[in-house]
């Protein structure tokens, strides 16, 4: 489409004005692709590759609901935003969905007018600290200066816990994870505070990784999810399934290679109705029978996203923890197919 | 006469100068070594010079071109250069330097942007060096359509369309001028022409290209990246700034109080605004103010709010140029029966510009250095990418590497501009103000 065709669309449509909007579905269906909102650029979450390709945990998860909703995992396109423009471009419409490891809260559901659909990643805030200071827990750590980035909530996370202690901290506010990191080398703080997760990254690509050490101590619920506009429960609803159907495929061993062969062999009645042998049930959410079939062979169920992007072979080396599914220990637990 | 025992009758012939005096020994005691201070201080600064470089260069050089990430980085230079020896990993550059100039930009089209980019040069030449056939203005006018149309493609009917728009104001102008007089004409013509671009454009391209189909593939601008993009957002904004710039100094300077009224107004709006903000605006707000579904684009509204922000700027440094004109010259061009537009044309505004050459340059440079803001709104400016790329697990921890190609990049565009404003004021020279 061509430039100046948008612009006078856009006049035309600011003349005509609060033009009603469709279901999200049908625009995504209309537009061919689905715009998804990712990070700028998070370790093991969202980047580009040399060539421009977009990988990722997060990336991964709008890949499988492309491959619901179109049947192809490259119907989709992503927007990469920042931490302060994230929300509005959500709620703006620029983005049908936001998969940026974003914090499921009280205010952002309520307040914000979105909808989180689930949780792809129980996360926590911990502590990273030098290893020559000697310091065991977070509750040694009264008068530490700490690498805080700001606009976040690890940031209020951190006020509560040494409020809640009775310690004071002299915060060192940074705006990236690179600056944070190089402040944090440079030993300008003693502490580096974040998700668990970026912790494990920062650790595993020091220069020497056994110099730091990550405390036990994690003070804060960072449950990460997807999340869609409020108001469009039909499009939250594919969102939420297609995560769910990822970890469901994982519980009942379908992986992207065996799911045509679990397809057509199964013994199992959850399977089928999940994989579209059996039943109607793509139709209740407006997709076709083997939707989640698709979603699979995207890049496959949930450990397979997992192992690929941040697993314990990848240089981020993230074990499953209490990501583990719940008859392994964990709490990942989706709801029966049925 | 003949008392004399000797009389010079020729000129003694020219000795060179002491050899203290002149070659480097000289030029060093005249510009190094005059004075004790300034003898301390060119030591001093060598020393300077001297430690920064002797504990930069071996980063620089006990560098890796070749590994495939950052820990591959460590281990190459640590069996090259023996454990323990901190070196540049020069191998992200190597791995991603074609995403930091062109961003996700399709790899078969990359001749596109690089078109645009020798055409810019042919059409700034005319304009930045007069000696060149006054000819070859016509490219520059058509420039900013076809460079634009090289980047984003799509039908090349759209230029002529557009274009066309120009003819169609001008058709209008002179018939209106003929019949009701000056200000109807310019009133008209201006409608016409925004009337046909609004309405017709995107239709009249439409026709055409559905007769004879002409065109590129369309490249959309989430692709745009890396100093691309800055230099597409910089250059546009330079060349739209500077004529609303000129417009909105001679506004405020203006006897007509509604137009001096919103030109003051805009100008002490703009300027008492961060540029952060506009960019905001930009990204989010307006966002919210367009209907749902709207697609207003993303580069193309950075565009227009630099371009605003910069021409306040410009505004005012041309406004110090017409005031350093003394009173006299305006009387003179009215003492000639020039009306308001000649007056401007052929004898304040050549002067003003020229005075306020150094301070527009200098606002031009700090625009394109102030592109890199878009990062914080999610575009992938070099910056942004720099980010992007850290992302990769391979390239994990990388800071510098990125950070010092960059710069020098930016240096070189910088220079560069920075070089010829100081070019033109030499050869704007009259030795007299």
């Amino acid at each position: 489409m061509s430039k100046t065709r948008l612009i006078v669309a856009a006049a035309a449509a600011s003349l005509v004005g609060g033009a009603v909007a469709a279901g999200t579905l049908d625009d995504v269906k209309a537009k061919g692709f689905i715009q998804c909102g990712v990070s700028t650029g998070l370790v093991g979450f969202a980047n580009p590759d040399a060539d421009g390709n977009w990988n990722g945990f997060d990336v991964d998860y709008c890949r499988a609901l492309a491959g619901a909703v179109f049947g192809d995992p490259e119907a989709v396109k992503f927007t990469p935003t920042t931490g302060k423009t994230r929300f509005t471009a959500l709620s703006s419409g620029e983005v049908d969905v936001l998969a940026r490891n974003t914090t499921w809260t009280f205010s952002r559901d309520a307040d914000l007018k979105l909808t989180f659909v689930g949780i792809n990643y129980y996360d926590g805030q911990g502590f990273m600290t030098h290893a020559s200071l000697g310091v065991e827990s977070a509750h040694d750590l009264d008068g530490a200066t700490i690498c805080i980035q700001t606009g976040t909530t690890t940031e209020l996370n951190l006020a509560d816990f040494f409020r809640a202690n009775n310690m004071s901290y002299e915060p060192v506010p940074i705006e990236t994870n690179a600056e944070a990191r190089e402040q944090f080398f440079a030993e300008a703080c003693d502490v580096y505070t974040t998700d668990r997760s970026g912790l494990a990254a920062t650790r595993a690509t020091a220069e020497d990784p056994e110099a730091l050490i990550v405390l036990p101590e994690i003070i804060s619920k960072e449950p990460l999810g997807p999340l869609v506009r409020h108001g469009d429960d039909e499009w939250a609803d594919i969102a939420r399934w297609v995560l769910n159907a990822l970890i469901i495929a994982e519980e009942k061993g379908i992986t992207a290679a065996n799911v045509d062969s679990m397809a057509s062999s199964t013994n199992d009645p959850e399977v089928a109705r999940l994989l579209g042998v059996e039943g109607e049930y793509g139709g209740m959410i407006g997709l076709s029978a083997d939707w989640a079939a698709n979603a699979i062979r995207a890049r496959g169920n949930y450990a397979e996203i997992f192992d690929n992007n941040i697993g314990p072979d990848t240089a981020i080396g993230l074990s499953r923890g209490v990501n583990a599914l719940y008859t392994e220990g964990g709490i990942l637990y989706a709801p029966p197919f049925r | 006469m003949e008392s004399a025992a000797f009389v010079r009758t020729e000129m003694a012939a020219a000795r060179p100068p002491p050899s203290m005096d002149m070659g480097p020994v000289g030029w060093m005691r005249q510009n190094l070594f005059s004075s004790w201070l300034n003898s301390i201080l060119t030591i001093l600064a060598l020393l300077g010079i001297f430690f920064a470089l002797v504990s930069a260069a071996p980063w620089l050089i006990q560098s890796s071109w070749t590994a495939t990430s950052l820990n591959g980085c460590r281990e190459a230079i640590a069996e090259a250069y023996g454990e323990g020896t901190h070196g540049a990993c020069w191998a992200v550059i190597r791995e991603r330097y074609l995403q930091m100039f062109y961003g996700f930009y399709p790899r078969d089209s990359y001749w596109r942007p690089n078109l645009a980019l020798v055409m810019l040069f042919v059409a700034l030449a005319p304009v930045l060096f007069t000696s060149l056939p006054r000819r070859m203005l016509w490219f520059s006018a058509v420039y900013p359509f076809l460079g634009l149309w090289l980047l984003w493609g799509g039908s090349f009917w759209i230029v002529i369309s557009i274009l066309f728009g120009f003819f169609v104001g001008y058709a209008v102008l002179t018939i209106l001028m003929r019949m009701f007089g000056q200000l109807a004409g310019v009133v008209g013509g201006a409608l016409a022409a925004v009337l046909y671009w609004v309405i017709l454009t995107g239709t009249v391209a439409d026709l055409l290209h559905a007769v004879i189909p002409l065109g590129i593939e369309p490249v959309e601008s989430a692709r745009f990246g890396g100093f691309m993009l800055s230099t597409t957002i910089g250059v546009t904004g330079i060349a739209c700034s500077l004529p609303i710039g000129i417009l909105l100094a001679l506004g405020r300077k203006s006897d007509l109080l509604i137009v001096k009224s919103i030109c003051v107004g805009f100008i002490e709006f703009v300027r008492g605004v961060p540029l952060i903000t506009l960019l905001f605006v930009a990204s989010t707000l307006l966002n919210i103010f367009m209907p749902p579904g709207t697609n207003f684009d993303l580069i193309l509204r950075v565009v227009i709010m630099v371009t605003l922000f910069s021409s306040a700027y410009i505004a005012e440094v041309v406004r110090g140029g017409l005031a350093s004109l003394p009173r006299g010259q305006y009387e003179a061009a009215d003492a000639l029966g020039l009306d308001y537009w000649k007056s401007m044309r052929l004898v304040v505004l050549p002067q003003a510009l020229k005075v306020s050459i150094p301070g527009i340059v200098s606002t031009f440079i700090g625009l394109f250095k102030d592109t890199t803001l878009v990062s914080i709104i999610g575009l992938l400016d070099p910056l942004g990418l720099a980010n992007a790329i850290r992302a990769d697990a391979n390239w994990n921890g990388i800071v510098w590497e990125l950070y010092v190609f960059i710069a020098a990049l930016f240096f070189v565009f910088c220079f560069a501009m920075s070089r010829y404003s100081m070019y033109l004021e030499r050869k704007l020279q009259t030795g007299h103000n």
